[in-house]
């Protein structure tokens, strides 16, 4: 008996050694320790010191007009960017559900920006929409064309930055939306249309009392992920915007914690704390909301 | 209503882009059925009869041909003005309903001068809930019923609307052999209830013979055979037909005629008048065999199968087709269990000769001295 | 009759195709820009004030440029090293894992599963102040162990390869035990062989996820040597090549982006098929 515990009950822990060492130094220990900076107040980087222990950083980080302006920020880019998203990701996963010709080419189209490198292509999308002395930009040139006046969406007003913010991250975020919507809208079974054709349903009525309730989890699936994404959006806003966000106008929470620890206005480590655990709370927050939504809506 | 197909023909495009030729998944179907039947659709997997019934039920635009319920020709309408109820092979309840939403659904659609009032339409549903005894089941979920239940679920949703026809594509497959049994009578007992004429599709001659009024016996796009299933079952048109019906199968035999003669080997079995000499395939229904100790058909002994009421003899004959012949003698019969060959003797209405090319049937007379025979 | 029903037929095909080939363009006219415009030269490009959608004189001197001016062969070369590395590691880690979790019976088993599957939830913002602080102090930022390290396990993948492992039926674990094999050489010659579809999805996204992670890198590397691609397209954009130049920056756009585009139109089916089992981006 002794000998099997030996035997089996090592063997398991040492297979999963490499994983628990991993894990325990770079994710649970930190998991703690975050909690820990967040109530260390006046954490010196440098010697690793501080005066003591209270709510002092959060109440510092709710008072920093960066942050303020960084959750605005974050907000805004996530009421805007996740509905839009989701609803046009579906509507051209039915476009596409409906059609054999060139599906398989769409299909492959939809999904590049997928792989690409969300800095490299936010540059792209940098010069199509920067207003230089040489050039107004092809976008502007495009509004010109429509008697509109060019505008700075880089530099300029922040309507437009947003204006950008969310039209890239969208750009980024629809292929994974428009994969799982199309594969979801493909294993309906056609039994199901043909009942409600042979019923004579409506094309709409059809939609919404059939094909929406029967894909309703992966709806709220792509919802809740979206949700917990567009909260965590960083990179696209760097790749516009440059790495000093705060100058821009445009940071955002997770821009803000990362600034914090690092980079022109970093070390503070405590502040960066505080203000990640508020974020999380925030997803957690509405992610329980979500997921309650979701509990009345989805049917199966 | 009558249903009446004309020269229905529908052709898909070959898959295989870089092929011209359509496939021909029906073609040329003749077929009259009148009101109130119960008809069953019989044919092996790919045969057309699904997409027989899909023309019908108007899911399908025919290539060729018309359809007509009664007087008017349907064959350009859409499925929902037929007129029609359809319960699919996986039955295609909607999960996210109840069972009461799900038969509701149709009634739903119905609009202008058709539209119901709520009372009516509830009416309406409990009515076809009752008729397939699930009354009391109208607050569930589909999946949390068995498969027979659901089974009678959508054929409530196919009548509640009171179509003139109704459509089952193979309603009994999904279900267990002892679902199976008690769901034909029920589907029996419905249509006769409503008198509603209702087409149903399915590869189980069982399940065809035992509760159709008339069968369709379908093989690559085309008719074989229609009539009464024990018409069908006695006087096949061809081999094909001879070989799908019957369990066990009819057994097959390469045969000669000559001189007004039926032989099988050298065995001289029958007298078959009026047929010119030939070769012939001979099939052989397994009570057609009558044990006789100077039985004119010889073969080898295989084995014998006790079945109570009736004993199964195994033989090989090398004429044969089939590997083994089987056949079904009244266990009153003794076998000599010590031979090592069998005889029999020919009951010749169970005997049929077809055509070596063309497998059509080849009829021939019955001689008086058989007649006697026959008698035993 | 029939020729309304046509009619609107040919309607909705032609919203629907309209749709589908406006976002379409949407998702290709960056990809069309970026590789005309990195052909442009420098001075062509500067003099337009209205951007040409074609160019006469295609040049590859931006292309020059891109390796010449700034070191992203070197960006290149680290990127790939990371993520040939943090890849394989993973792969060593979570294999161990998932077959200790799927096969193996040990004390205290079932607590850590849950322990582990809890972890799935912990968002990487959270334990990233910590993990620049641990790697600070161990001196390892720029340095590839620091760079990489934290990057070598996932929960997640823990968990989709331990559901494959579990598909593989009892039998021929037994089958092997009588055969004499060890546990060890059961999951080398015969787990990790049939669970290869699995790991082929795993490995993809993993690559997909080196290759354009730039969050951690930023924080760990302040030295040029030791910058990734997602970094490096970040210093040419601010300090690049000395004045703005739009083209040469457009090349090297091109040519980090390049690698995944290949690697997905090769394994079209595997990547999207990998993605919609256990990919989210955004």
């Amino acid at each position: 008996m002794k000998k099997k515990w030996c035997d089996n009950g090592m063997k398991g822990w040492l297979y999963l050694l490499p994983a628990i060492l991993f894990l325990g130094l770079f994710m649970i220990y930190p998991l703690i320790d975050v909690f820990v900076y967040s109530f260390e107040e006046g954490y010196n980087f440098a010697s690793q010191t501080y005066f003591g222990t209270g709510p002092y950083n959060y109440s510092y980080v709710l008072h920093d007009p960066y942050f303020l302006q960084a959750v605005k920020n974050t907000f805004l880019l996530v009421i805007i960017t996740v509905p839009l998203s989701t609803g046009i990701a579906l509507l051209i996963s039915v476009g596409l559900n409906s059609i054999t010709r060139f599906r398989s080419w769409l299909q492959t189209i939809y999904f590049l920006p997928y792989v690409t490198n969300t800095l490299a292509v936010g540059l792209v999308f940098m010069i199509l929409f920067k207003k230089t002395p040489y050039s107004d930009g092809l976008i502007n040139l495009l509004i010109n064309r429509f008697g509109g006046a060019s505008v700075d969406f880089i530099d300029g007003p922040y309507w437009a930055k947003m204006f950008v913010l969310c039209f890239y991250t969208i750009w980024v975020v629809m292929p994974f939306k428009i994969l799982i919507l199309t594969s979801a809208l493909a294993s309906v079974n056609q039994d199901y249309y043909n009942a409600a054709k042979v019923d004579g349903t409506s094309k709409l009525r059809t939609f919404w009392r059939i094909t929406l309730p029967m894909i309703s989890p992966m709806l709220f699936y792509l919802i809740i992920t979206g949700f917990i994404g567009a909260f965590k959006a960083y990179s696209d806003a760097v790749a516009l915007f440059g790495t000093n966000l705060n100058a821009a106008g445009m940071n955002t929470i997770v821009g803000y914690v990362y600034d914090m620890l690092y980079g022109d206005s970093g070390g503070y480590p405590s502040y960066a704390s505080a203000a990640a655990i508020l974020l999380f709370v925030i997803v957690l927050t509405i992610t329980c909301i979500n997921l309650l939504v979701s509990k009345k809506n989805v049917h199966y | 209503m009558e249903v009446i197909l004309q020269h229905l023909t529908k052709k898909f495009p070959n898959r295989d882009r870089k092929k011209s030729d359509d496939v021909i998944a029906v073609s040329d179907l003749n077929i009259e059925i009148e009101d109130g039947r119960l008809i069953g659709l019989l044919g092996p997997s790919g045969c057309g009869k699904t997409t027989t019934l899909n023309l019908i039920s108007g899911l399908l635009k025919p290539t060729e041909g018309r359809i007509f319920f009664g007087d008017e020709d349907v064959t350009q309408l859409p499925p929902e003005k037929r007129g029609i109820g359809l319960v699919f092979q996986n039955y295609a309840l909607y999960p996210h309903l109840t069972v009461r939403q799900n038969i509701l659904f149709p009634l739903q659609n119905l609009k202008g001068k058709d539209k119901l009032s709520k009372e009516e339409m509830r009416q309406k549903v409990l009515e076809a809930a009752k008729l397939v005894q699930i009354d009391d089941l109208l607050e569930r979920k589909p999946n949390e019923l068995s498969g027979g239940q659901q089974q009678r679920v959508a054929i409530a949703r196919a009548l509640v609307k009171m179509p003139k026809v109704l459509l089952l594509d193979e309603p009994l497959s999904n279900l267990d052999a002892r679902l199976r049994l008690q769901t034909r009578e029920e589907i029996s007992r419905i249509q006769k209830e409503t008198g509603i004429t209702t087409i149903f599709v399915t590869h189980d001659q069982d399940e065809a013979m035992s509760i159709s009024d008339i069968i369709v016996v379908m093989k690559q796009g085309r008719v074989q055979q229609i009539g009464k299933p024990q018409d069908v079952y006695d006087s096949p048109d061809n081999l094909f037909v001879a070989k799908f019906l019957g369990t066990p199968p009819i057994n097959v035999f390469d045969g000669q005629v000559r001189a007004q003669k039926l032989y099988i080997g050298k065995d001289c079995v029958l007298e078959v008048k009026g047929v010119a000499d030939r070769d012939v395939f001979v099939g052989i229904r397994p009570e057609g065999f009558l044990l006789k100790e100077d039985g004119a058909f010889v073969c080898k002994r295989k084995g014998i199968e006790v079945m109570g009421r009736d004993i199964s003899v195994v033989s090989t004959n090398e004429a044969s087709l089939n590997s083994t012949i089987r056949s079904i003698i009244s266990s009153e019969n003794k076998v000599d269990t010590g031979s090592a060959t069998v005889r029999f003797d020919l009951r010749l209405k169970k005997v049929f000769l077809f055509d070596k090319e063309t497998e059509e049937r080849i009829y021939f007379e019955i001689g008086e001295l058989q007649d006697e025979k026959e008698m035993v | 009759m029939k020729k309304t029903m046509d009619k609107k037929t040919i309607v909705t095909k032609t919203i629907t195709y309209t749709l589908l080939i406006l976002w379409a363009l949407v998702v290709l006219f960056p990809f069309y820009w970026m590789v005309l415009t990195s052909f442009k030269s420098y001075s062509a490009y500067n003099s337009e004030y209205i951007p040409k959608f074609f160019t006469l004189s295609p040049t590859l001197q931006n292309y020059v440029d891109a390796f010449t001016a700034v070191p992203l062969g070197r960006y290149f070369l680290n990127t790939v090293l990371f993520t040939v590395v943090t890849t394989a590691l993973m792969l060593v880690v979570i294999i161990l894992a998932a077959f200790a979790f799927a096969r193996l019976d040990f004390r205290g088993k079932n607590v850590a599963f849950v322990i582990f599957l809890s972890l799935m939830m912990i968002p990487n913002e959270l334990v990233i102040i910590t993990n620049f602080v641990t790697i600070t102090n161990l001196n390892l930022r720029n340095s590839f162990p620091g760079l990489i390290l934290p990057s070598v396990t996932s929960v997640f993948y823990i968990y989709l390869l331990k559901e494959n492992f579990e598909q593989v039926g009892d039998t021929l674990y037994y089958a092997a035990k009588v055969d004499g094999t060890s546990d060890f050489k059961y999951l080398l010659k015969v787990l990790i062989p049939i669970s290869k579809p699995t790991l082929i999805t795993i490995t993809i996204l993993k690559v997909i996820e080196c290759w354009n992670s730039y969050v951690w890198p930023r924080l760990i590397t302040d030295d040029e040597n030791y910058f990734l691609v997602s970094n490096g397209i970040q210093e040419i954009r601010e300090n690049g090549f000395g004045r703005e130049n739009i083209p040469a920056m457009m090349a090297a756009v091109v040519v980090v982006s390049l690698p995944l585009i290949v690697l997905f139109l090769l394994f079209r089916k595997k990547v999207m098929e990998g993605v919609s089992r256990g990919g989210t981006k955004g």
